[in-house]
């Protein structure tokens, strides 16, 4: 790697640079000095995507948001003092009330503070969401690491396994299990294990053909002709240099589940009353949607903001690992 | 040809097989009696909840009763009768052709504005046109149905009429004919169209880079020609497949979609029958959708081959 | 392109005298984030009607990027060509409107790519694209379009044309998708023909063979050869002359012969000393040291002189202009008389 290439002289194969290419190619400046300072391939390609994701105001954006978030769902209290698991902080005969002063977003079909429920709303998305894709990104990636690497019976069965499940679609198979298993446990448990079943094989997807294409590189097929392991080569080389598209996809699917949670409560198969979701108070405002419909507009606009924001932090990330696609 | 769609046929049985026993399995884990629920509140006579039972193969192992159902579909075209005797292909019937009008419509849309979007902005790489058709992908792909399904009724099938007195598009219900599949087909070909414009930006702009494409320059044609016949025809590829594949999605999807613009279709019938706890009318609705996906992608692969002279020989 | 000039196409046969094909102080530039990319930094070469005139260099060195503003396929922007003419015929093809040099390309000037199989569209039979060329330009119909592809492909000794006018390129060899390249670009019986590195992909046998039809092609119809390769093999057989190009520079100017004999620029020399020769086995094959300059930021003076045995203090300040050596020669090096002689400092 360090040594100077050969000098070109004819006869010798001609390395197929076009102009047009080096052209597109990022600063090679900036390149050559991390490489210098990190070394090995993995850690330059995180350290010019830092670089560039830095400079990013679509990602910066979605990191303010995202932590933004992240404060509601753990400390409601901080931005509302209504609570409303409280029933007393409704009021029947003030449903459907416009926004004043003490209620910004008006009072829904029970008289209830809409801003006060939205706000509480964060928690169950993010914690659906989050749980949702640290499952699916294990199993998924965890099949496909090993499904990539192993090849063979191991890799034809698990992914004809995930065709069965692709066959399936989404929406309706989670409203399937969520529906069955109604009542016997957790709803928001049903709703993360409803959405994980039907999500892992995306994952495990994109984790298999990244492994595969990692797998005929070069330094893995020294690493193997050393004599390393099965375990030490999926995780130490094969992880590292194909985890990058999994990132990606597990944050742009975390948006994706936030939705998706949304549509089960709506239909009533996901979060249930008295605990609070977003979609759960757009299936309560729906019926009187047409005269008042502020108490479905306002879950229903941070439900947008949110999935926004994970999905525009999957397309920077994306972007910055991945400076063709752009 | 001959070889390869029958190659692909003989691939598609196991995914069916799984598909389906999935589907049925967690469907017939649902709990409670159907025999019971099927009597209200009144108490059934044992003797005859037995017979019942016995008819419906209840009693028998759950793969049995998995292959007296598939078999039936399979070989028969029976997707059996629900509790109370009706034949589960008349309840579908009708409501699969609203459906698969819905999701026609939906796919429609998403290859004529997704395809033209996304040409437009691939042809102005990098220029402000570009960026604002990509950063309207991005709010396409963030606003959930849920949302889309509601505003667009409220601004587009509301408010649109008070204002111009006339019903552009028609809210509820499939009486005024395809207009008032314009308005849901839209909101369910949403995301799709966000991504169909993002694939057609990509595959186009990669196409244009490739070597053909200046050797096309070099023969001397008009640029309308070198995108025109040489660039779009290998981006179609993609493209082509993608539609194919979502037509599945989108039936699966619509019952949000037929929800919110109360819609008879498939999706809604599934959503009933789920509370109904009509489980041969669940598993029916399943397995279609599962066929029509295993059909589309069917379609795809043979449309694959002629798209592309070299998936052939291989 | 904004030139506005008249589109004076410049007639078939036009002024008697002058060069076929001139390039005159060719500058091309890509804007890039990381600076400007001086590709081209002032090349010229001429190119008569019958002759080959073979450019020779490393990949960076410029050669393909002079071809490709030639024939005007430069993706512009970031190509930008801030000074220069490309005279065909007399006329500066730079001047032209972008509808007057579609007319030239194709037509008048074509070009053959290093790479048939991605040169070529997939997705199309190979009868269709060649056949596209005479129903394009000619307005032929459909089927006296496939009869001319049926011809060129026989002119090109494809074996079983009629056939094989059919078939998509993938179902050819390399060597044979080359040929379909070279019946597609000569279609139109042009007056200038551009081989960029035609033979590199291909094995040596088939090197040999592709050379040869390009050879013939060119004596029966007389038209001017640019060839360009980083092959000194190749070059010797078939070329008339030979402009050596270094860091977007043509850094020496000469007969074929006589290059072969005794170089007159250091870069040149260091290529031929680095031929592996059967008489020398066992000695250490010489090598160029040192690597190809930065296009982004080219050493002051001479580009070569890091790399240089032949160095002098004003190789480093002064930037040597090209040296006239004799009429048809020239030399970009303060020293060439040294380099000529033999004389390793």
């Amino acid at each position: 790697m360090s040594n100077p290439t050969p000098p070109v002289g004819p006869g010798l194969p001609e390395t197929q640079t076009m102009v047009s290419d080096t052209v597109t190619a990022p600063a090679p400046h900036r390149q050559g000095k991390h490489k210098q300072a990190k070394g090995g391939k993995p850690a330059s390609l995180w350290t010019d995507a830092w670089y560039d994701l830095r400079r990013r105001p679509m990602f910066i954006l979605s990191v303010v948001i995202i932590l933004i978030l992240l404060v509601m769902s753990f400390w409601p209290q901080l931005f509302t003092s209504v609570d409303p698991f409280n029933a007393r902080t409704c009021d029947l005969s003030t449903a459907r009330q416009g926004p004043s002063a003490g209620h910004l977003f008006g009072r829904d079909n029970l008289g209830c503070d809409v801003y006060a429920r939205t706000i509480y709303g964060a928690r169950n998305s993010i914690v659906i969401g989050v749980l949702t894709t640290i499952i699916t990104t294990l199993v998924g990636g965890l099949f496909g690491i090993v499904a990539g690497y192993k090849s063979g019976l191991v890799d034809s069965v698990s992914s004809r396994l995930t065709e069965v499940f692709f066959a399936i679609p989404p929406i309706l198979g989670a409203l399937l299990i969520a529906a069955t298993f109604r009542g016997r446990a957790n709803s928001i448990l049903l709703v993360i294990i409803a959405l994980a079943v039907l999500g892992w094989p995306m994952t495990y997807r994109i984790m298999r053909a990244a492994v595969i294409t990692a797998k005929s590189q070069d330094f893995v097929v020294a690493a193997r002709a050393l004599g390393a392991g099965a375990g030490r080569i999926m995780f130490r080389h094969l992880l590292p240099n194909s985890v990058a598209p999994v990132i990606v996809v597990a944050t742009i699917n975390l948006g994706g589940f936030i939705a998706a949670e949304a549509a089960l409560s709506f239909l009533g198969v996901g979060v249930l009353s008295p605990d609070i979701s977003w979609g759960l108070m757009i299936a309560d405002a729906r019926d009187r949607f047409l005269e008042a419909p502020l108490p479905l507009i306002f879950p229903a606009v941070f439900l947008c903001v949110t999935v926004l924001a994970f999905i525009m932090m999957g397309d920077a990330v994306r972007d910055a690992l991945d400076p063709k696609l752009r | 040809m001959g070889r390869y769609v029958i190659r692909r046929l003989i691939q598609a049985i196991p995914v069916l097989l799984g598909a389906t026993l999935l589907i049925f399995c967690i469907v017939f884990a649902l709990p409670g009696d159907p025999i019971a629920a099927l009597f209200g509140d009144k108490r059934p006579d044992p003797a005859i909840a037995e017979v019942l039972r016995e008819q419906y193969h209840l009693n028998d192992p759950l793969l049995l009763q998995y292959w007296y159902y598939i078999s039936g579909v399979l070989f028969r075209g029976d997707f059996g009768v629900n509790f109370a005797d009706i034949p589960v292909s008349q309840i579908m019937a009708g409501k699969f052709q609203i459906t698969l009008n819905l999701a026609l419509t939906a796919l429609t849309m998403e290859a004529v504005i997704g395809v033209g979007l996304g040409l437009w902005a691939a042809l102005r790489r990098g220029k402000a046109t570009d960026t604002m058709i990509l950063a309207s992908t991005l709010l396409l792909i963030s606003v959930p149905t849920l949302v889309t399904g509601f505003v667009l009724q409220l601004l587009l099938g509301v408010k649109l009429k008070q204002w111009t007195g006339a019903d552009i598009f028609p809210v509820a219900g499939t009486f005024a004919g395809w207009r008032s599949y314009l308005l849901p087909g839209f909101v369910l070909a949403g995301t799709s169209i966000a991504y169909l414009t993002r694939l057609t930006r990509t595959s186009l702009a990669e196409t244009l880079r490739a070597d053909y494409i200046r050797t096309a320059t070099a023969k001397g044609l008009s640029r309308r020609r070198v995108v025109g016949r040489h660039g779009l025809r290998n981006a179609l590829i993609p493209l082509v497949t993608y539609l194919g594949a979502d037509l599945g999605n989108l039936m699966g999807g619509a019952v949000i979609t037929e929800t919110i613009f109360n819609l008879q279709g498939i999706g809604n019938q599934l959503f009933t029958s789920v509370y109904l706890r009509e489980q041969p009318v669940v598993v029916g609705i399943v397995t279609v959708l599962v066929l029509v996906y295993i059909l589309a992608n069917l379609v795809v692969d043979l449309l694959y081959a002629v798209l592309d002279p070299r998936i052939r020989y291989e | 392109m904004t030139k506005t000039t008249p589109d004076a196409l410049p007639a078939e046969g036009g002024p008697g005298d002058g060069p076929l094909l001139a390039v005159d102080n060719l500058h091309v530039e890509f804007q890039t984030r990381a600076g400007v990319v001086r590709a081209v930094n002032g090349v010229s070469y001429t190119v008569g009607a019958g002759e080959t005139l073979a450019v020779l260099g490393e990949s960076g060195s410029g050669k393909s990027v002079t071809a490709q503003a030639i024939m005007g396929i430069l993706d512009m922007p970031p190509a930008v060509i801030p000074k220069g003419e490309i005279r065909f015929r007399g006329t500066d093809l730079l001047k032209l409107s972008e509808d007057a040099r579609t007319q030239v390309r194709g037509q008048r000037i074509a070009m053959i790519f290093q790479d048939a199989l991605s040169a070529l569209n997939p997705v199309f039979t190979v009868g269709w694209q060649i056949s596209e060329m005479f129903r394009v330009h000619r307005g032929m119909s459909k089927a006296d379009g496939m009869k001319k592809a049926v011809e060129l492909m026989d002119r090109v000794r494809i074996p079983a044309a009629r056939q094989r006018v059919h078939d998509y390129p993938h179902q050819f060899s390399g060597g044979m998708r080359q040929r379909i390249m070279i019946a597609m670009s000569i279609a139109l019986d042009p007056e200038v023909l551009i081989a960029d590195e035609p033979t590199t992909a291909l094995d040596v046998t088939v090197q040999a063979q592709i050379m040869e039809l390009l050879a013939d092609l060119q004596r029966e119809s007389q038209m001017g050869l640019i060839l360009i390769t980083h092959d000194l093999g190749v070059v010797a057989d078939v070329a008339d002359k030979i402009a050596v190009m270094y860091a977007g520079r043509i850094v020496e100017n000469a007969p074929v012969y006589d290059i072969y004999k005794a170089p007159a620029h250091p870069y040149t020399k260091g290529l031929l000393d680095s031929i592996p020769r059967v008489d020398l086995k066992g000695q250490e094959l010489y090598a160029i040291k040192g690597l190809p300059p930065n296009l982004l930021d080219l050493p002051s003076g001479c580009s070569f002189n890091p790399r240089c045995p032949y160095r002098q203090d004003n190789c480093v300040t002064d930037a040597p202009p090209l040296y006239e050596i004799s009429g048809v020669r020239s030399s970009a090096c303060h020293y060439w008389r040294e380099v000529l002689d033999g004389e390793r400092q």
